[in-house]
């Protein structure tokens, strides 16, 4: 292990702001995984009446709504692997080759 | 309404005997070859780092699809209608949770156990001993709640005898962990989730067969049965601050339970940690959907009365369900597959369990890091027998008690002990010794002095009149005050050697640089 390089790279503008940015995606997808589930908590505690509204003959909002956070915790999970497999995989692997050379 | 369907629940029954023999063959067979393939400690733990992230998947899903979540969810929303929905949504929202705080740092970081995440660069012995506290007691509670309803489930479903039920369900799984370690265990998990996973689909269908494949019209039957409420929300959430603090206890307890996290180090990269949680989130989704359905078929084509008649809880619903729409040999399959599904479950809780006791107490503290593979191995290996002997001990000694509660309480353990300090440890480079053993020692003992004073334990199991604590899960406080005492504590203790690596393991945590 080169030391030195390693210390470069821990200081490099590139390092930091890659850093920066994955922060940023946890962070962000975290609140909106947060404000998802305790929006529909939130609704239920303090006007359910919107879940109680009818969409069909006895089906009510509720149903696809209850359905649609699960969905959208899910897609939460693809769109944070979306964006590690094709965008900071190859940061990571361009710094790992540079880290390797010098 | 009121006549009972004739049921062969509870009766031996010839075909749900043969497929569970076919599970223990099969599953005894994997253990086998999984006992040629388990030597070192990296495969005992870890299963050698051999497991896909797609393979993981289905393993994650399989530790968190309990038996008591397929027969409990399904009972609720036949007995309660929606809020039984509402009641399973909570279960699923801390894995997205668990993709974007935890999972590549602790693959990147770690070895065996989380703790070898915060003993990275803290001082070894201190946060060994604060961290073993906190996953043993998350480990132990799920572990009696899960052999408690498997002595009553079993009993249920085959009629065979509470005791006899615990005491068998110990011992296959004791021979499932203590002779194929991890890769017996995750293999065991795999083939549990996809025959929970097909069984649950199977009866869906068949449900939904008989409503032309048509989920409103089987809401709409539910509703013309037993009215428009079940459709509605009832009265699950009355008040606001006990979902808010049982929503933190499951949202982030889930990134902290031993078992959950220990899987992270059975695939080889934070890529496939990664593309795992993605997966288990998935089927995970998919079962509650499912499950959901299936409370609302067991409604309409069971019946409420018939349902409550065989247990109180409603546990029934899903294998009374499946009589009535693949008849007896398909309730034999589900009771089986129940089966598979609890020895799964604990046999994963039991091998965390035996890694903190061999990795992060034997190893790291008792023998200051030297200690030989085979020593360690060996060592696991007797923390698994001594852990299942006490499974079966403590399911057996809280026969007939109310244990539903010991759940909640392992998530709001996991949630203030384990999960804050895990969390600061990654992220903040001011944290110290000090402030972690503080953090989950403060938010351990919080959470457990909490609940027992809660309406929970101090109202429904002790049955005193008034909760010295009006919460009925603690996370809220308990977790708060633990990220409070971590960041406290921490400020008063500066501790140069701990900021010094947090800025050399940046390489590791965000590379992957160095990573076992």
């Amino acid at each position: 292990m080169h030391s030195e390089n390693m210390r470069n790279l821990l200081n490099s503008k590139e390092f930091k702001s890659l850093v920066r940015q994955r922060l940023w995606m946890s962070i962000s997808l975290t609140i909106a995984m947060l404000a998802t589930y305790f929006g529909f908590i939130g609704v239920l505690a303090f006007n359910k009446e919107i879940l109680v509204q009818k969409i069909g003959e006895h089906v009510t909002l509720g149903i696809p709504v209850g359905v649609g956070v699960i969905l959208v915790a899910w897609l939460l999970t693809g769109i944070y692997v979306v964006w590690a497999n094709n965008y900071y995989d190859n940061v990571v692997a361009g710094m790992k080759k540079k880290l390797g050379e010098s | 309404m009121g006549s009972v369907i004739q049921s062969s629940l509870g009766t031996p029954n010839i075909i749900s005997i043969a497929f569970f023999i076919v599970f223990i063959t099969l599953t005894l067979g994997i253990t086998y070859w999984a006992a040629l393939r388990t030597r070192t400690t990296r495969e005992y733990y870890a299963a050698g780092r051999s497991i896909t992230g797609f393979q993981n998947g289905l393993a994650l899903a399989g530790d968190y699809m309990s038996a008591a979540s397929f027969l409990g969810i399904a009972g609720m929303v036949s007995t309660k209608g929606f809020d039984g929905l509402i009641y399973s949504v909570g279960w699923l929202v801390g894995w997205p949770i668990i993709m974007f705080l935890i999972a590549e740092p602790l693959r990147n970081l770690g070895k065996f156990t989380f703790a070898d995440v915060l003993a990275y660069r803290l001082q070894q012995k201190p946060i060994r001993i604060a961290a073993s506290i906190g996953a043993l007691t998350t480990v132990i509670f799920y572990l009696i709640a899960q052999m408690v309803g498997a002595g009553t489930l079993v009993k249920l479903m085959f009629g065979m005898t509470f005791e006899y039920a615990v005491i068998g369900v110990g011992i296959v799984m004791i021979i499932y962990v203590l002779f194929g370690g991890m890769l017996a265990t995750t293999w065991v998990q795999i083939i549990k989730a996809v025959l929970l996973l097909g069984g649950a689909t199977v009866i869906v269908v068949l449900v939904l067969s008989k409503y032309g494949f048509s989920p409103v019209a089987l809401f709409d039957a539910a509703a013309i049965k037993y009215g428009d409420a079940v459709l509605a929300p009832g009265t699950l959430i009355t008040n606001p601050w006990d979902a808010l603090s049982l929503g933190l206890a499951l949202m982030f307890g889930t990134a902290g339970l031993p078992h959950i996290l220990m899987r992270f180090y059975t695939v080889p990269d934070a890529k496939e940690a990664r593309k795992s949680v993605f997966y288990a989130t998935g089927f995970i989704g998919y079962f509650y959907i499912l499950t959901s359905i299936i409370g609302f078929g067991a409604m309409v084509l069971v019946g409420r009365e018939a349902i409550l008649a065989i247990d109180k809880g409603g546990n029934m619903a899903a294998p009374l369900l499946a009589e009535a729409v693949g008849g007896t040999p398909f309730l034999g399959f589900i009771a089986a597959v129940a089966f598979a599904t609890i020895l799964a479950v604990v046999a994963g809780l039991t091998l965390a369990g035996a890694s903190t006791l061999s990795h992060d107490l034997y190893v790291s503290v008792i023998r200051n890091g030297q200690a030989s593979e085979a020593d360690e191995v060996r060592v696991a290996k007797i923390a698994t027998l001594f852990l299942g002997a006490l499974a079966v001990l403590l399911g057996i000694s809280f026969k007939g008690q109310n244990v539903a509660f010991m759940v909640g309480l392992a998530f709001a353990v996991a949630a203030s002990g384990n999960f804050p300090a895990l969390l600061l440890s990654i992220t903040w480079g001011g944290f110290t010794t000090a402030g972690a053993v503080a953090s989950i020692l403060v938010g351990t003992v919080l959470a457990v002095v909490l609940i027992i004073i809660s309406p929970t334990v101090w109202v429904e199991v002790l049955k005193n009149p008034v909760a010295l604590f009006p919460l009925k899960n603690p996370a809220l406080i308990s977790m708060g005050a633990a990220f409070l005492v971590g960041y406290l504590v921490s400020l008063l203790t500066h501790e140069e050697d701990a900021a010094r690596k947090f800025e050399e393991e940046k390489l590791r945590t965000y590379l992957g640089v160095g990573s076992e």
